[in-house]
C-alpha cells in the first residue's frame, strides 16, 4: 500500500503544468552513476497486514507489570488516562516547533506551564522547554557551568548514573574537557566529601539526588565546598521526590536537571524520555535550548512564544548555547497534564506511597538470611541490596515466578564506569577503602505506586524462598 | 484552528484550593512519617504550586488549548526543510501496544526480542535506503545525530594522526545546527559561499580544503532544494584531503529510492525519523536522529547496537565496541518513535517509499512552476522537494516575507520557512511533500496569488495579518527585554495577574 495520495491521473495533470513528459526529468540534476534501478526493500502491505507483523513483534516482547521492580534511571508511575487521552489530539500530536505563535498558543501556553511545574519542583527560577532526556540535560548543564564559570574542568560524582557519566564523557569529547570523579563512600553510599578533588579550575560538581544507589545525598555541604571554589552545583533529580525532599534549589544547587519521564510518559524501552533543565534567573542568558514567554500580542492580549532565540542555533549559528533544535514538547506536555491532575497533594501523596512501599519492601527483604543493604544512607524509592549470591543468577530465579525484582548492578554497568570503580584511586582522589561485597551480587529495587502491596508481599516470599538454597559467601572481598 | 477572544488562563489560575484531579491508592504498608523514613533528611516545607483542579477543568483546560494550535491533522503545512507530511494514524497504535510501551530498558534480553527485532530491521531498512554500512539509532534528534556524527569524526582523525584538523566546512546555506554541532564538537567552522547557481563552488571547495580540514558538513539536496551535481566531484576532492564528508538527512524525501547518500561517497549520515518517515513532530519533538556510517566510521558509532547472534534467531545487545564514542543519551533511543518509523516503512515498502520521493519532488516543482511569475526564484533549473522564492518584488510594494507568512495564516494555511536559507533576501521556502491532493496544491497557488495582488492594492490588510488567528503578532521585543518565563502564584494582597510591563 502506499500512502501517497496522488494516482496516474493526478500526476499527469501536474507534469503536464511543467510541460514535462515523465517524473524523471526532474531527477536529471543526479549524475547518472547515482541513480538507483530499485530499492531493495519488500513491497508495502495493506493497513490490516503491517498491523499484523508490528503485534507480533510487540507480542515477542514481556512487558513488565505490577511485579517489576525495575528503575535504575527509568520508573514506572501510573498514567491517569486523562493524559494520553489529551496528548494524543492531532492539534498537539501532529503540530510543528512553535516557531510561528499565532498558529501554536496550545503548546506555547502548554509549555509554559511545563516550566513553571519544573521551576516549582527545582526551586529555581528558571526552567527551558525541555531537552532529550536527564542525561544529555545534565551534559548540557555541565556545558553551561562551563561557560559560565570560564573553566575546563567537571567533577562527577559517581553516584550520577553510569550511562549518564558516560553522556557527559561523550560530550566533553568535543571541547576536550577534563572530566574528574569523586566516589561514593563505600559505608554511607552518599558522594564523599572528605576528599573532594575541588580547585579553582573546577566549573562545576555533578551530582545525583537520589544518586544511582538510591541514596538521598547531602546537598548543602558539597554545593558550598563547590562555591567555594567557584564552582557550580548541578544536580540531576528525580521529580516524583520533590513533593517530599526539599528542592535542590532551596539546598543550594545552580542548575537541576532529570527525566520528566516520570510524570505521564510510559516506559516505552528508555525512549522517548523528558528531559529538564532549571536554573537561576542570572544564568539565564545560557540556557540551552528553547525557552517559551509571555507577552502581549498586537491587540494587547496576553499570550506566549518561544523568547530569547538569540541563544539558539537557528540565530547564533556556530556561537549558540547548544545545537540543540528541538525539545520533547509531546512528552512535557504529559508530565505537565499528569502533574495538573496530581495537584500538589497528590504530589506529595505519591512520594509517600513510593517512600512508605520501598521502606517496607527493603524491611522485609532484609530480614532475609544473607540479605542485608549494600549502604547506610537514606534512600527514597530505590534502594541497593547486598545479595548472599550473584544478582543476575537471583533475578533468574525470580524470574520463573514472573517477578523482576530489580536491577542487578552490572546490567546498569554494562559498557560504561562501573559505580565503584577501583580507577577512581587514581588521580587526586585517595584509595577506596576494600569493597566488602562484590558487584555482581548488588541489586537496585525500585518500589513505585504501580507496586500493590500484595506484589511486595509475593516478592520478599519468593525472595526467601529462592534465597533458601542459597549458601551465603564468604565475606571479605567485592 | 479557532478563535478565541480573550484566550485561555493558565491551568495554574483556574485551582480551587483542595480541588485535584488524580486519586492515588493508599500505601496499604504500615504507615510511617517521612521524617522518620528519612532522617536528616531536609524536607520541603511549602507544597509547591501546582494547580489545584479536578479532571474535567484539566481535560477542557488542555483540549481548549489544543483548539488554538494548527497541525498537520487539519492543514497545510508547507514548511521547508521541516518534511510535514501527514501523519499515518496506524503509527500511534503500534507505538503504544503495551508490548511496547510497558517496556522497560533494563528488561533481560529474553524478555525484549521482539523489540530488539523491531530496531534491528529498522536498521537495516535505514541502511538500504542510505547505501550506508551500519546505524546507531541512539540519538534523539536530527542535532544529536549531527553531534555524534562529528564526534565520530573527530576520533577517527585522533586515531589517524589528523589532530591538527580543526576545521568543519559547511556551505552558507547549511542548517544552523551544522556549524552548533561542528561547535560543540570543538571545531572551527568555516562558511564557504555557494556558487551563483545555490550549490557548492569546487574551486572554492578547493581553496579552502587543506591539511586542517577534518569534514565537509553537507545537505543533498541542499536547502535551497537543489541537488548537488558535483557530489561526486566534491567528496572526491575531501577524501583527497584527508577529510570526511558529513551527509545532514535532513532532505532525505527528495531522492527516497533515487539516490543514497552512500552511493555518493558520504562517510556519515543522519536521518530525521519525524521527517522523511512520517513520525509526529508533536509541537517540537520527540524526534529521532539515527546516525549511519560507512565502513570508515563503523568502530565509532555510539553504543550499544543491536545485532543478530549468529544461528540463533535472536538480537543482542551488542556492548563490546572498544573504539566507540559512547553514549550520547540514556538506554537505547527513543524507541517510541522508531516503531512509528518501522511501521511506516513496512506499510510503504519499496514503491512507497520511491513514489513518496517521486511526488514530493513533482508538487514542489508544480507550486514552484506556478508560482513563478509573481514571487521571484533566484535559481534556474527544476527544484527538488523544495525551493525557494524571494519576495523582493512584494516587499519593494510593502510586503515583506514575514508579512506573506502572517496572511497566509488568515486562509487557514501555515506558512512555509521564512527568512532561511541566509543566501537568499525575503526567503520563503516551499516544501509541500506528497501527501497534499491536487486541491491543497492549487489553493496554496491561488492563494499566495491572492495575497500578491493584495499587497499592491490593500497593503494594509497585509501588514497587519493575521487577522483571525487567537493572537496577533506577539511582542517578541517584549518578550525578550522582560522575560517572564513562568507563572507565579498572586499574593494574597494581589488582584491582577502577573504580567510584566
Amino acid at each position: 500500500m502506499s500512502h501517497t495520495i496522488h494516482n496516474d491521473n493526478d500526476r499527469l495533470q501536474l507534469l503536464g503544468a511543467l510541460g514535462a513528459s515523465a517524473v524523471d526529468d526532474l531527477f536529471s540534476a543526479i549524475p547518472e552513476t547515482l541513480l538507483l534501478r530499485r530499492l531493495d526493500l519488500d513491497p508495502g502491505l495493506p493497513e490490516s497486514e503491517t498491523r499484523e507483523k508490528v503485534e507480533d513483534l510487540a507480542a515477542a516482547n514481556r512487558p513488565s507489570g505490577p511485579l517489576s521492580f525495575l528503575g535504575a534511571g527509568c520508573y514506572r508511575h501510573y498514567v491517569p488516562a486523562a493524559v494520553s487521552a489529551l496528548t494524543s489530539r492531532g492539534e498537539f500530536l501532529t503540530a510543528y516547533t512553535p516557531y510561528q505563535p499565532e498558529a501554536s498558543q496550545g503548546t506555547l501556553q502548554s509549555i509554559f506551564e511545563f516550566q513553571t511545574c519544573v521551576s516549582e519542583l527545582t526551586g529555581l527560577e528558571v526552567a527551558n522547554a525541555s531537552l532529550y532526556d536527564g542525561p544529555s540535560a545534565l551534559a548540557e548543564a555541565a556545558f553551561m557551568a562551563l561557560r559560565l564559570t570560564g573553566r575546563d574542568e567537571l567533577l562527577v560524582s559517581a553516584g550520577v548514573h553510569p550511562e549518564a557519566l558516560q553522556v557527559v564523557e561523550t560530550y566533553a569529547e568535543g571541547p576536550e574537557l577534563t572530566v574528574l570523579r569523586q566516589a561514593l563512600d563505600p559505608v554511607s553510599g552518599t558522594t564523599s566529601t572528605k576528599t573532594l578533588q575541588l580547585s579553582t579550575a573546577t566549573g562545576a560538581v555533578l551530582v545525583s539526588q537520589p544518586n544511582c544507589l538510591g541514596v538521598v545525598e547531602d546537598l548543602t555541604p558539597l554545593a558550598e565546598a563547590a562555591h567555594a571554589v567557584g564552582a557550580l552545583l548541578v544536580v540531576s533529580t528525580d521529580l516524583a521526590t520533590l513533593g517530599i525532599l526539599e528542592s535542590p534549589g532551596m539546598l543550594g544547587a545552580d542548575i537541576a536537571v532529570g527525566d520528566a519521564q516520570v510524570f505521564g510518559n510510559a516506559p516505552s524501552f528508555g525512549g522517548p524520555s523528558v528531559g529538564f533543565l532549571a536554573c537561576r534567573m542570572e544564568h539565564l542568558r545560557q540556557v540551552p535550548g528553547r525557552l517559551v514567554g509571555r507577552t502581549l500580542d498586537a491587540d494587547g492580549r496576553p499570550c506566549y512564544t518561544l523568547t530569547l532565540q538569540a541563544r539558539e542555533q537557528h540565530i547564533r549559528r556556530a556561537k549558540a548555547t547548544s545545537n540543540i533544535c528541538s525539545n520533547q514538547a509531546l512528552g512535557a506536555l504529559a508530565a505537565t497534564i499528569h502533574l495538573a491532575l496530581l495537584g500538589p497533594v497528590g504530589l506529595r501523596e505519591l512520594g509517600e506511597i513510593c517512600l512508605q512501599r520501598a521502606h517496607h519492601l527493603h524491611g522485609l527483604l532484609c530480614e532475609i538470611p544473607g540479605v542485608r543493604p549494600l549502604v547506610t544512607g537514606p534512600f527514597f524509592l530505590e534502594f541497593a541490596l547486598a545479595l548472599p549470591c550473584a544478582a543476575e543468577a537471583f533475578a533468574q530465579a525470580m524470574r520463573t515466578q514472573g517477578i523482576d525484582p530489580g536491577v542487578p548492578l552490572l546490567r546498569m554497568e554494562r559498557g560504561a564506569r562501573p559505580v565503584f570503580d577501583p580507577d577512581l584511586s587514581a588521580g587526586r582522589d585517595e584509595p577506596p577503602p576494600p569493597p566488602t561485597v562484590p558487584a555482581e551480587n548488588v541489586l537496585l529495587v525500585a518500589v513505585t505506586e504501580s507496586n500493590p502491596p500484595d506484589a511486595l508481599a509475593r516478592y520478599a516470599a519468593a525472595a526467601r524462598e529462592v534465597l533458601a538454597g542459597t549458601e551465603p559467601r564468604p565475606q571479605g572481598t567485592r | 484552528m479557532m478563535t478565541v477572544s480573550g484566550g485561555e488562563s493558565l491551568i495554574f489560575e483556574k485551582g480551587i484550593p483542595g480541588h485535584r484531579g488524580s486519586h492515588l491508592p493508599t500505601a496499604g504498608v504500615p504507615a510511617a512519617d517521612p521524617a522518620v523514613l528519612l532522617p536528616g533528611v531536609p524536607l520541603r516545607e511549602e507544597p509547591p504550586s501546582l494547580p489545584e483542579v479536578a479532571e474535567p477543568q484539566v481535560v477542557r483546560h488542555y483540549t481548549r488549548l489544543s483548539r488554538l494550535n494548527y497541525c498537520v491533522d487539519t492543514g497545510f503545512y508547507p514548511l521547508g526543510s521541516c518534511t510535514m507530511k501527514y501523519n499515518p494514524k496506524l503509527n500511534e497504535e503500534m507505538s503504544a501496544l503495551p508490548g511496547f510501551a510497558a517496556l522497560h530498558p533494563y528488561q533481560t534480553e529474553d524478555q525484549v526480542q521482539g523489540v530488539l527485532r523491531l530496531m534491528y530491521e529498522l536498521e537495516q531498512a535505514l541502511l538500504t535506503i542510505t547505501g550506508m554500512e551500519r546505524a546507531s539509532l541512539q540519538p534523539s534528534a536530527g542535532a544529536q545525530g549531527e553531534l555524534a556524527g562529528i564526534l565520530m569524526i573527530k576520533a577517527y582523525h585522533r586515531d589517524n594522526d589528523g589532530t591538527g584538523r580543526d576545521t568543519v566546512i559547511v556551505p552558507d546555506s547549511a542548517h544552523g545546527t551544522n556549524l552548533a554541532s561542528a561547535a560543540m564538537a570543538g571545531y572551527r567552522v568555516v562558511e564557504i559561499p555557494s556558487s551563483p547557481r545555490g550549490l557548492i563552488d569546487l574551486s572554492t571547495l578547493r581553496r579552502h580544503l587543506s591539511e586542517r580540514t577534518a569534514a565537509i558538513m553537507l545537505t543533498n539536496p541542499n536547502t535551497l532544494g537543489l541537488f548537488e551535481e558535483d557530489i561526486l566531484e566534491i567528496s572526491r576532492l575531501v577524501h583527497e584531503a584527508g577529510a570526511l564528508c558529513y551527509y545532514d538527512g535532513a532532505n532525505l524525501n527528495a531522492i527516497l529510492g533515487k539516490a543514497r547518500p552512500g552511493d555518493m561517497g558520504m562517510d556519515v549520515v543522519h536521518l530525521n525519523l519525524h521527517k522523511t518517515f512520517s513520525t509526529p513532530h508533536g509541537g517540537g519533538g520527540p524526534g529521532a536522529g539515527p546516525v549511519a556510517v560507512g565502513p570508515t566510521l563503523e568502530p565509532y558509532l555510539p553504543m550499544p547496537l543491536v545485532r543478530p547472534v549468529q544461528g540463533e534467531g535472536v538480537f543482542t545487545l551488542d556492548y563490546d565496541r572498544p573504539f566507540s564514542i559512547g553514549r550520547v543519551k540514556g538506554f537505547f533511543g527513543n524507541v517510541g518513535v522508531m516503531i512509528r518509523a518501522f511501521t511506516y516503512i513496512l506499510s510503504v515498502g519499496s514503491d512507497g517509499l520511491t513514489r513518496a520521493g517521486e511526488d514530493a519532488v513533482l508538487a514542489a516543482n508544480y507550486l514552484r512552476a506556478r508560482l513563478c511569475d509573481l514571487y521571484s526564484v533566484p535559481h534556474d533549473g527544476p527544484c527538488m522537494h523544495e525551493f525557494v522564492i524571494s519576495a523582493t518584488q512584494q516587499a519593494e510594494r510593502g510586503g515583506t516575507a514575514r508579512d506573506i507568512a502572517k496572511r497566509l495564516l488568515d486562509f487557514g494555511i501555515h506558512p512555509p520557512t521564512v527568512y532561511f536559507p541566509l543566501t537568499v533576501r525575503e526567503a520563503l521556502m516551499v516544501e509541500p511533500t506528497e501527501t497534499e491532493d491536487l486541491h491543497t496544491l492549487d489553493r496554496f497557488v491561488d492563494v499566495m496569488r491572492q495575497i500578491d495582488g493584495e499587497i499592491t492594492n490593500d497593503p494594509e490588510t497585509v501588514r497587519e495579518a493575521p487577522h483571525h488567528t487567537p493572537v496577533r503578532r506577539p511582542d517578541e521585543t517584549l518578550a525578550a527585554r522582560h522575560p517572564v518565563l513562568r507563572w507565579q502564584k498572586p499574593r494574597s494582597d494581589e488582584f491582577s495577574e502577573p504580567v510584566s510591563g
